[in-house]
C-alpha cells in the first residue's frame, strides 16, 4: 500500500501527460485546475497532524492553483472562442514520448539529490520531471492560453519541490511564492486579452513582427 | 533605520504618486525620492556595516556597488523623465511615475538582501514593476515585446527559485538561506544539489540578465519600451540580476565548488560576446543596437567570473561602469527618438547638428561602451583580460579582443552615421532643456573619471567584493 502523498504524486505526473496529449484548450485548463487540487492535497498528506500552517498552505493553494487561475484562463479562451490547440511544433505523440523521456531521466538523476528531511522518495522526480514538462508545453505550443498552462505547470513543479522545504524556510516564503504565482500570471492574463483583441486571435505564434 | 528607510520610501511615494492626480506633485516625489535614495546611498558609504530585519537585509561591498549604480542611475533617469514627459505624455503618467518608484524599491531589495528567498522576491518584483512601462505604447509591437519579456523573465525567475529551494535543501547547518550562515558553513553544503543550484540559478538570473542564448525577449524589450525604461533595465536590473548569480557563485568559491563554475560560465559568456557581434553588424535600429551591446557586456561579466582572479575585481568595476555608461546611452538615444520620432537608423541623420549634445553624448557613449581609453570601461575591460592573459586563458583574451574589435566596428558604423551626416529633412534645431541632457552628461563624465582615477574607498570595496567572489585585487 502506497503513502497517500505518493499517490497524489503519481496523480500530479498524470495530469502532466493529459496535458500533453490533449488538444481541446478547456481540456487543458481543467488538467491544471486537477493538478492545482491534487498540490493543494499534498502539504496535508505529507505533514500528517493538521498544523495551522500546512492547513493554511493547503487552502491558499487550492484558492490560487484550483480555482482562481483556473477560472482566469477559462475566461481568456470564453472570450476568444478559440477552443483547439493547433498541430503544435512538436506532434503530440512525441511530446508525450518526451515527457516520459523527462519523467525517466528524472527518476534516474533523483538518488543523486538527497533531500535532508526525506518525506517521500517521489518528491524529487516528480518536481523536475514536471519542470521539464512544463517548460516543453511552453516552448512547443503556439496558443498563448496553452503558454500560460505550460507556465502554471512550471511553477508547480517548483512548488512540489518546496513541499520539503516548508518545515525549514520561513513561511513568509511560501506566501511569496504564491503571490508572485498570482501577480505574474494575472499580469499574463491581461496580456492574454490584449493579444486577444489586438490580433483577433490566441495565437502567439502571430507575434512575429520583432525579428532580426 | 536607513536601510528599512531605503526601501520603505520608494513604496511609499509609488503609491503616493498613484494617488496623486497633479504632474507636478509626482514629478516632485520621482524626483525627491531618487535624491533621498543617493543621499541614502551615500550614507551606506561611510556605515557600510549596516543590518536591519535581523539579518535579512545587510550591507557588503557587492550589494553596495549595486546600489550605488542603482542610485545614480535612477537620480538621472528621475530628472529625464521631467523632461520626457513634457514631450511625451504617456497615457495613465500615474502608472508610469508610480511604476519606476516600486522597481526603486524593488530593486533596493535585491541589493540589500542577505537572505536569498528575499533576493528572490526583489528579483520578481523587478521584472513585474517594469511590465506595464514595456507595454507603454499600447500598440501591436510593444504587445509583442512585453509578451515575450514576461514569459521569457517568468521563466528564468521560476528555475531561479527553483535554484533557491536547491540551495536550501543542500544546506544542512544555519539558518536557512541566510548569505552569511551559507557562506560559514560553505564546506557542509551537499554538493549534488548545492551544483544543481548554481545550474538553476545561473540559468534563472541569467536569463535576467539576458545572457546568450538566453537573451530573445532583450532586443524586442529594449526596442519598444521608452528609452528611460530600456536604460533603467540596461543599467540596474542586469545588474541586480547580476548581483543575484554573484550570490550562488561567493557560496560555489567558498565550498571549494570553482572548477564545476567554470565551463558553463565560459560557455554562457563567449555565446553572449559571438551573438552580440553577429547581431550588431547590420543592426538597423539604435535601441536595439544598445540591447546587443547589453548582451555583450553581461557576457564580459559572466566571463570575468570565470576567469577569476583580478577578473572578480574587473568584474565589479565592469558592473559599475556598464550601469552609468548604459545611462548614458539610452538617454541619449532617448533624446533621438523625442526629436525625431524614431528609433530606426535609416531616418535618422545630422544629430549632432539637429541636437548637438545628444550628438556629442552619443559619441563619447560609443567610445565609452566599446571600452577604449581613456573611459572606465577601457580600465575594466583591459583588468579582465590581462587576468585572462596572466591565469593562462590567452586564447581567451584573444577570441575577447576580437569580438570587442567587431563590436566596435558595428556600433560605431550606425553611431557616426546617426551623428554626422546631411539631416534628412530641413527641421529647426531641437530644444535640449537641462532635464534632457544633464542626467547623461553627469553619467558620463563619471565613467571618464572612473576611467582616469580610482578612489581609495572605491578600490577597497571593490577588493572586498572580488575577494567574497573568490577572486583578488590586481
Amino acid at each position: 500500500m502506497q503513502p497517500v502523498h505518493d499517490l497524489l504524486l503519481l496523480l500530479v505526473v498524470l495530469t502532466n501527460f493529459w496535458v500533453l496529449g490533449t488538444t481541446r484548450l478547456s481540456a487543458t485548463i481543467r488538467a491544471t485546475a486537477i493538478q492545482g487540487m491534487l498540490l493543494a492535497g499534498l502539504p496535508i498528506a505529507l505533514y500528517p497532524g493538521l498544523s495551522l500552517h500546512i492547513v493554511g498552505l493547503a487552502v491558499g493553494t487550492f484558492a490560487v492553483k484550483a480555482i482562481f487561475l483556473p477560472f482566469l484562463l477559462s475566461r481568456a479562451i470564453r472570450e476568444a472562442a478559440v477552443r483547439r490547440e493547433i498541430e503544435p511544433l512538436i506532434g503530440f505523440t512525441p511530446s508525450m514520448l518526451l515527457g516520459a523521456l523527462a519523467v525517466a531521466l528524472a527518476f534516474s538523476i533523483a538518488p543523486q539529490l538527497p533531500l535532508p528531511e526525506m518525506r517521500s522518495y517521489m518528491l524529487v522526480p516528480v518536481s523536475l520531471s514536471t519542470v521539464v514538462i512544463g517548460l516543453l508545453v511552453l516552448t512547443t505550443r503556439s496558443k498563448a492560453v496553452t503558454q500560460v498552462v505550460g507556465y502554471l505547470i512550471l511553477e508547480n513543479g517548483i512548488y512540489v519541490f518546496g513541499l520539503s522545504l516548508v518545515e525549514r524556510v520561513p513561511f513568509l516564503v511560501e506566501i511569496g511564492v504564491l503571490l508572485d504565482v498570482f501577480v505574474g500570471v494575472f499580469i499574463m492574463g491581461i496580456v492574454v486579452f490584449h493579444i486577444n483583441r489586438e490580433f483577433d486571435s490566441l495565437d502567439s505564434a502571430r507575434l512575429t513582427e520583432l525579428r532580426d | 533605520m536607513v536601510l528599512l528607510g531605503l526601501l520603505l520610501l520608494p513604496i511609499t511615494t509609488a503609491l503616493l504618486a498613484y494617488l496623486s492626480g497633479n504632474t507636478r506633485v509626482r514629478n516632485g516625489l520621482l524626483v525627491g525620492t531618487a535624491a533621498a535614495h543617493a543621499a541614502g546611498m551615500g550614507y551606506l558609504w561611510i556605515h557600510p556595516d549596516l543590518t536591519a530585519l535581523g539579518g535579512w537585509m545587510a550591507v557588503d561591498a557587492l550589494g553596495l556597488m549595486v546600489l550605488t549604480v542603482l542610485s545614480l542611475l535612477f537620480l538621472a533617469v528621475a530628472a529625464y523623465t521631467m523632461g520626457y514627459l513634457q514631450h511625451d505624455r504617456p497615457r495613465g503618467g500615474r502608472v508610469f511615475v508610480s511604476c519606476l518608484l516600486a522597481f526603486l524599491a524593488a530593486a533596493t531589495l535585491v541589493a540589500l538582501a542577505h537572505h536569498l528567498a528575499l533576493v528572490w522576491i526583489g528579483m520578481e518584483a523587478t521584472t513585474l514593476c517594469l511590465a506595464p512601462l514595456v507595454f507603454h505604447r499600447r500598440d501591436r509591437r510593444s504587445l509583442e515585446a512585453v509578451w515575450k519579456y514576461l514569459v521569457l523573465s517568468s521563466v528564468g525567475i521560476g528555475l531561479a527559485l527553483l535554484g533557491t529551494f536547491f540551495l536550501a535543501s543542500a544546506q544542512v547547518v544555519g539558518r536557512p538561506l541566510m548569505l552569511e550562515d551559507l557562506l560559514q558553513h560553505a564546506d557542509t553544503l551537499q554538493p549534488g544539489l548545492l551544483r544543481g543550484a548554481f545550474i538553476f540559478l545561473l540559468v534563472g538570473y541569467g536569463t535576467k540578465m539576458g545572457l546568450a542564448p538566453l537573451h530573445a525577449w532583450k532586443p524586442d524589450t529594449y526596442g519598444e519600451a521608452p528609452s528611460l525604461v530600456a536604460g533603467l533595465m540596461a543599467g540596474a536590473l542586469t545588474s541586480c540580476a547580476f548581483l543575484g548569480l554573484a550570490r550562488v557563485v561567493e557560496i560555489m568559491a567558498a565550498a571549494g565548488q570553482a572548477p564545476f563554475m567554470r565551463p558553463p560560465l565560459l560557455a554562457l559568456g563567449i555565446t553572449s560576446l559571438v551573438v552580440s557581434a553577429a547581431f550588431v553588424i547590420g543592426q538597423t535600429d539604435l535601441k536595439r543596437l544598445l540591447a546587443y551591446s547589453s548582451v555583450e557586456h553581461m557576457g564580459i561579466l559572466v566571463l570575468a567570473l570565470a576567469i577569476g582572479g583580478a577578473g572578480s575585481y574587473g568584474a565589479v568595476l565592469h558592473l559599475v561602469n556598464n550601469g552609468l555608461i548604459k545611462g548614458v546611452m539610452f538617454l541619449a538615444v532617448g533624446n533621438v527618438v523625442l526629436f525625431y520620432g524614431t528609433s530606426e537608423a535609416a531616418s535618422v541623420r545630422g544629430v549632432l547638428r539637429r541636437a548637438p549634445w545628444s550628438g556629442f553624448l552619443l559619441i563619447v557613449g560609443l567610445f565609452a561602451v566599446t571600452g577604449s581609453p581613456p573611459f572606465g570601461l577601457f580600465v575594466s575591460e583591459f583588468t579582465i583580460v590581462g587576468a585572462a592573459i596572466r591565469g593562462g586563458d590567452v586564447w581567451l583574451a584573444v577570441a575577447m579582443m576580437i569580438l570587442f574589435a567587431i563590436i566596435f566596428l558595428g556600433m560605431a558604423k550606425m553611431i557616426l552615421d546617426v551623428a554626422y551626416g546631411e539631416p534628412i529633412e530641413a527641421a529647426e534645431p531641437a530644444r535640449e532643456s537641462v532635464s534632457l541632457i544633464g542626467g547623461p552628461l553627469v553619467l558620463a563624465a563619471l565613467v571618464l573619471g572612473l576611467g582616469l582615477y580610482l578612489p581609495a574607498p572605491l578600490r577597497a570595496f571593490l577588493a572586498q567584493a572580488a575577494r567574497a567572489l573568490g577572486g583578488s585585487a590586481p
